[in-house]
């Protein structure tokens, strides 16, 4: 067949109808999801939950959800917020600047530095979290929001994915030019290095905005004052109180603010998926 | 590892321009990382009494621990999620990224955005998703059985609850994963597979020959954080017990074991114990899988 080639095969229906069936999982959840937001309560507990039933009862749902307990889902949402700009931001510019050093720097005590952080990798970050809540009671710092975004701070993925990432995408020849040309390193790293950094920055920002946002372990040690809940945790709680023994059953709001939850994640993964792809390709090469 | 850049000795300005790279990561890094986990050790050798106080206890606390039934009945099931859960999920990424990076199929690019959307879920929300979905009154399940005519399907059993807990990570993960074992792909150059077909391989011959080989270091990677996350297990277990309180005890696993010793049970220093035995665990696990993944190939 003349036109194609390994590279351009022709399309296969076989195999797509089969991923099909995997993308069909993938979604079902989320399809169940924006039915239930459309549903009151009692068509939840009754109705078949693939398709509409009852009156169309999204508004109700969504107004209900950010104006229960004084509007405590707001305040949910401003906290994920802050946790997310400070933790997330905070470690995407550590791991940065770290990977940077790491790959296009030789100095003492580099190889030293590199095993001990590609060690912690291997930690399970839930060993870390009793001995963590334990130090930060004797300080003061639970319940507070330094709780949550301390500990966010330090990524050691992302740091690993930004030495791969810079190894491969600022040539060296450039930062010995700068160096001739008599610019500091610093400048170098923030006129030169950094927008070619950039998709490998996208990339480490996205995970790390994901697992602080989703961060659900560390909040339930940490914190004990509604008010600087994450939405993880106020859900979590909605639960509990709709499913205790004599609870008003508020099923409804759970999953509709369950929704609100991952509407804004989803949004940014999809608007800057041309960078999280080209990011993870480059950390592929050497994985 | 990347190529050493400069190929004299580093000046002493370079070498402190590196150093000034890496110090704030090293510092929120020794706080945040290396001090817990100095501390959790430190903890490990002292024991908590009701009466009496706290006491040194040398190693006391890992002996208990290594003859404690509640601990290796949480780690047994651990394990077997790890045995069943973790291949299956695999596979099924391992198939996807290759299906996509074929190149055979109709939408690929919406193939590999809906798969991958998942991960971004909050683990919270997944499990009050499919927990809802898995009930019997007011969830899919019904309709599944009613649509078969029997209980097909009973999630909220303590036959099926671990399954239903494995389909649920299993969810979450197998996009994220197929996106670390088809960025491997991508890396391939174009010419070896121009000079495979020229040489009259077919399909199953480039995955076997080619393609296999190129994932083989993601799939340690991925099989590591799987090993990591499957003996990590609590978010799914402990939001489920809000809806079946009876189905997942106190020490369902290690995990959830050590999180209840801590904030009911007031046993800090047990807790950290039982923390570093499954951290112990953990890190040989991965050291196994990291030597004989990346052994020359066979």
């Amino acid at each position: 067949m003349a036109g194609y080639s390994y590279l351009r095969p022709r399309k296969s229906i076989t195999l797509t109808v089969l991923l099909g069936a995997l993308i069909v999982y993938s979604i079902l959840p989320l399809t169940w999801m924006l039915f239930s937001i459309t549903k009151t309560q009692s068509e939840l507990l009754s109705s078949f939950g693939l398709w509409f039933s009852g009156p169309f009862a999204l508004f109700e749902n969504l107004q209900q959800v950010v104006t229960h307990d004084d509007g405590i889902f707001v305040r949910w949402f401003a906290n994920t917020m802050l946790y997310v700009v400070v933790g997330a931001g905070g470690a995407t510019i550590l791991a940065t600047a770290a990977g940077y050093g790491l790959a296009k720097y030789r100095f003492r005590g580099r190889n030293a530095v590199f095993a001990t952080i590609l060690g912690a990798i291997a930690v399970p970050g839930t060993a870390l979290a009793v001995p963590t809540f334990l130090l930060f009671s004797q300080v003061g710092l639970t319940n507070t929001i330094w709780a949550i975004i301390l500990p966010s701070l330090v990524s050691p993925f992302g740091l690993y994915l930004m030495w791969v990432f810079s190894a491969e995408a600022v040539p060296t020849e450039i930062l010995e030019a700068a160096r001739v040309d008599g610019a500091g390193e610093w400048r170098t790293f923030f006129t030169i290095s950094l927008r070619l950094l950039a998709p490998g920055i996208v990339t480490v920002a996205l995970f790390a905005i994901v697992a602080t946002w989703n961060n659900y372990f560390l909040p339930l040690i940490m914190l004990n004052d509604p008010n600087l809940y994450p939405l993880t945790l106020g859900l979590y709680q909605w639960l509990a109180d709709a499913s205790g023994i004599g609870a008003q059953p508020v099923f409804n709001l759970v999953i509709t603010g369950s929704f609100l939850t991952i509407v804004p994640i989803v949004i940014a993964f999809l608007l800057l998926q041309r960078y999280w792809q080209s990011g993870l390709s480059a950390g592929g090469v050497k994985a | 590892m990347p190529p050493v850049p400069g190929r004299r000795p580093p000046s002493l300005r370079v070498s402190a321009a590196g150093w000034s790279f890496v110090t704030p990561f090293l510092v929120v890094f020794t706080l945040m990382i290396i001090t817990p986990l100095v501390y959790s050790m430190y903890l490990s050798l002292f024991r908590n009494q009701l009466m009496g106080g706290t006491t040194f206890a040398g190693f006391a606390n890992y002996v208990t621990a290594f003859s404690d039934p509640k601990l290796w009945d949480g780690a047994g099931r651990v394990g077997l999620f790890l045995l069943v859960q973790v291949p299956i999920m695999l596979s099924l990424a391992l198939i996807a990224a290759l299906a996509i990076d074929s190149g055979r199929l109709h939408g690929k690019s919406f193939f590999r955005v809906a798969l991958f959307l998942p991960y971004a879920v909050p683990g919270v929300v997944a499990v009050l998703m499919w927990g809802f979905m898995y009930d019997d009154r007011l969830g899919l399940t019904a309709s599944l059985n009613d649509l078969v005519g029997f209980a097909l399907v009973d999630p909220y059993t303590k036959k099926w609850i671990l399954t239903a807990i494995g389909n649920i990570v299993t969810w979450e993960f197998v996009g994220y994963n197929m996106l670390i074992l088809y960025s491997a792909l991508k890396t391939v150059p174009n010419e070896i597979y121009e000079a495979a077909a020229i040489d009259g391989a077919n399909q199953f011959r480039i995955v076997r020959s080619i393609k296999l080989p190129a994932v083989r270091g993601a799939l340690v990677i991925a099989t590591i954080f799987s090993i990591l996350g499957s003996f990590q297990l609590f978010n799914e277990p402990n939001i489920l017990k809000e809806i079946q309180p009876a189905l997942i005890s106190s020490y369902y696993t290690p995990n959830i074991y050590a999180y209840n010793l801590t904030f009911v049970g007031n046993q800090v220093s047990y807790a950290a114990t039982v923390a570093i035995v499954m951290g112990l665990i953990t890190a040989v696990l991965a050291y196994v899988v990291q030597l004989r993944g990346t052994r020359r190939d066979a």
